[in-house]
């Protein structure tokens, strides 16, 4: 098979003007991943800073009320930064340092691979520049703080629908001009060669962990894994630690927004509006019209707001290793609210996802089966988003007094 | 005559052709072809017609905004092919090429794409993301119809790359400037110069420039190191500020010597 095609997916659609920089990252990629002091040396940064390994924690109660198979939590909420995006991150400075790269750009939906990216570049002192969509912009505020404070420039990207698509063509945009002394931290399993290879590898340590917690934990491979799938970086993270295993079944959850039926959905693998196309630098199924113009997506999730898929993920999914599941934003927030009243953790509106899928199925499976849930990351940063879903007075009442307090002065 | 072959002959005629661009659909189909009569008329050698996508990811903000506002007026595909069709018709002293990204070609189905280009009289296609490495069906497809798959070079392609590429392309090389986006300026200097001639040493085939060009002069600095001349951004730019009948006087001005 072609070099970094997964089934009929992925490939490295890249301007001309981009070739010579990916021959140089596929051949320092290639040396390190070939290289197992390099490997080591990632496990070792992320147990320093980034307190690796996260924990597997048995959701009793949760189990308890649902009745039905034991569910265990994969916490990537406790790595540094709050979410899995610091997986790759810190893997791919690493991988800029021995590059010899001074400066590094993303694109960030969520805000969390942008403060991850941003706190990565403080710690190795890079100058970083971060591209969000202007809708993004204006949903996770709090991210955006964070990036600022930790010394990234953040440019709102104004154009298209303004989420993570366009975020991602404006930072391919620096790159063309700016790579010599830049490298772009792409920050899921998706885009050009060896990006879904790469990132994927990075992850890849959410599923060694796991699998290695779960045998200790009950002794035997766990029967279903959850994940939430935006670019697919979590999903595949996870899953590669059982996918030599096939009597684990993998469920990968997409944004199935206010229904599939609606439209404003972000579900590339069980819509009929997906269909295979080459955008973004790669070849997956992109939620596109007959004419191949992307669609607007929607989530509750900006993480999860997204046109294309990892050609990974694809792939896995066409062969029905992987089976595709869609949470819409309402089951997402009850199964948020379950989470936290149950367990006392509190999951990103993306994790949620998974979270929400978990819960329909559980109840269906009996006591002596077990399945994990990646908990992708944490919810604190969403507190804008959550408070204005779940509509609470209080919260309200706190902003529309700290407005009064600001504007006064 | 092949796209080659014909820019051979002109090149006998005048030392620097000139390619123009412009994007379907914006302002509209109306203005774009009021537009391309301005510029045939005043000697224009090639037009680009760039068929409007959501995602164009080497253009900068010029030509970004002109594909999202073509789509945001309801431009279509099909739509794009049957203009050009009439543009072939109307100005057969024209060379029109297909400029656009390799979604559009590969949803409409890439074979069929490039029948119909044959058909109706294009002569050939500028597809930015699509690399030869992922294109070996595109670039057979195109050689048996004859059309010209052109191919880029740019100031971080090394010398064997340049040759690589030119080998499987056709038509003339499209030389980027300089790092980056569509629509900046690049001064005319000695690293131009000498890039300009590491790309005559890799190649047979006519070499096209495009660097923001807007006078006669930056036209002049070409003759002897290019043979062709890009004016992307620029008449854009001109349509949006004075209207389409100032693309005339434009064009005038910088093939006047
Ligand atoms: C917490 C969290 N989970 C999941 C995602 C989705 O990305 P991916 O599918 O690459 O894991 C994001 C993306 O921003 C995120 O912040």
């Amino acid at each position: 098979m072609k070099k970094g095609y997964f089934g009929q997916w992925g490939g490295a659609f890249i301007p001309e003007v981009l070739h010579q920089t990916f021959a140089e990252l596929n051949a320092a990629y290639e040396a390190a991943r070939a290289d197992a002091s390099f490997w080591q040396e990632y496990v070792d940064l992320m147990a320093n800073y980034s307190g690796r390994p996260t924990p597997l924690t048995f959701a009793e109660n949760l189990s308890n009320q649902l009745g039905g198979a034991r569910i265990y939590i994969k916490r990537e909420d406790l790595n540094h930064t709050g979410a899995h995006k610091a997986n790759n991150v810190m893997g791919q400075g690493l991988l800029v340092r021995r590059m010899g790269k001074k400066r590094v750009i993303a694109e960030t939906g969520a805000g969390q691979h942008g403060v991850a990216t941003a706190t990565m570049a403080a710690r190795f002192g890079f100058a970083c520049t971060i591209y969000m969509g202007e809708e993004d912009v204006a949903r996770q505020r709090p991210n955006v703080f964070w990036m600022e404070k930790l010394g990234a420039t953040v440019v709102p990207v104004k154009d298209g629908s303004r989420t993570l698509k366009d975020a991602i063509n404006e930072a391919f945009r620096d790159w063309v001009a700016s790579m010599d002394t830049t490298h772009y931290v792409l920050g899921t399993a998706c885009g050009p060669h060896p990006f879904p290879e790469m990132v994927a590898w990075f992850q890849s340590i959410i599923g060694q962990e796991a699998r290695r917690q779960i045998l200790e934990q009950r002794g035997a491979m766990p029967d279903r894994v959850y994940a939430c799938v935006g670019g697919g970086s979590n999903a595949m993270g996870i899953f590669q630690g059982f996918l030599d295993q096939p009597e684990v079944e993998l469920i990968g959850v997409e944004a199935g927004g206010k229904g599939l039926d609606t439209g404003k959905h972000a579900s590339r693998m069980l819509s009929d509006r997906a269909a295979a196309g080459v955008a973004q630098g790669y070849k997956t199924k992109f939620l596109q019209d007959s004419d191949g113009q992307m669609l607007d997506t929607h989530s509750i999730s900006a993480g999860l707001d997204y046109v294309g898929i990892s050609p990974i993920l694809a792939d896995l999914g066409e062969k029905g290793r992987v089976r595709f599941e869609a949470a819409t934003d309402d089951e997402v927030l009850a199964a948020l609210q379950l989470t936290m009243k149950t367990e006392g953790i509190i999951p990103a509106l993306e994790s949620a996802h998974a979270f929400a899928q978990a819960i329909k199925e559980a109840p269906q499976m009996s006591r002596e089966q077990a399945i994990i849930i990646n908990m992708s990351g944490r919810g604190d940063k969403d507190i804008f988003t959550i408070a204005h879903a779940f509509n609470d007075p209080s919260w309200k009442e706190f902003i529309v007094r700290r407005a009064e307090e600001y504007r006064g002065k | 005559m092949n796209l080659q072959d014909d820019l051979r002959q002109r090149l006998t005629r005048k030392p620097v052709l000139l390619m123009t661009h412009l994007v379907l659909g914006y302002p509209s189909l109306a203005v774009n072809h009021e537009v391309i009569r301005q510029m045939a008329e005043n000697g224009v050698d090639c037009i680009e017609l760039q068929i409007p996508f959501s995602e164009p990811m080497a253009d900068g903000p010029v030509i970004l905004k002109a594909n999202q506002e073509a789509l945001a007026a309801g431009i279509k595909v099909r739509d794009c092919l049957a203009f050009a069709a009439e543009m072939v018709r109307e100005f057969p002293q024209v060379n029109f090429l297909f400029m656009t990204y390799y979604n559009v070609v590969f949803r409409f189905g890439l074979e069929e794409f490039i029948r119909q280009a044959a058909e109706t009289g294009m002569k050939g296609f500028i597809i930015p993301d699509l690399p030869p490495e992922e294109g070996s069906e595109y670039l057979r497809l195109a050689k048996e119809q004859d059309l010209a798959a052109i191919m880029f070079f740019t100031p971080t392609s090394t010398d064997a790359r340049m040759r690589e590429v030119a080998s499987q392309g056709g038509g003339f090389i499209y030389c980027v400037a300089r790092k980056g986006v569509t629509g900046q300026h690049t001064e005319v200097d000695d690293s131009l110069a000498a890039y300009l001639s590491r790309c005559r040493k890799a190649t047979e085939l006519p070499l096209a420039v495009g660097f923001g060009i807007a006078s006669r002069e930056d036209v002049a600095m070409l003759e002897g190191r290019a043979d062709m001349a890009v004016i992307g951004t620029a008449t854009i730019k001109l349509v949006d500020r004075e209207g389409a009948a100032a693309v005339g006087p434009f064009i005038r001005s910088l093939a006047e010597s």
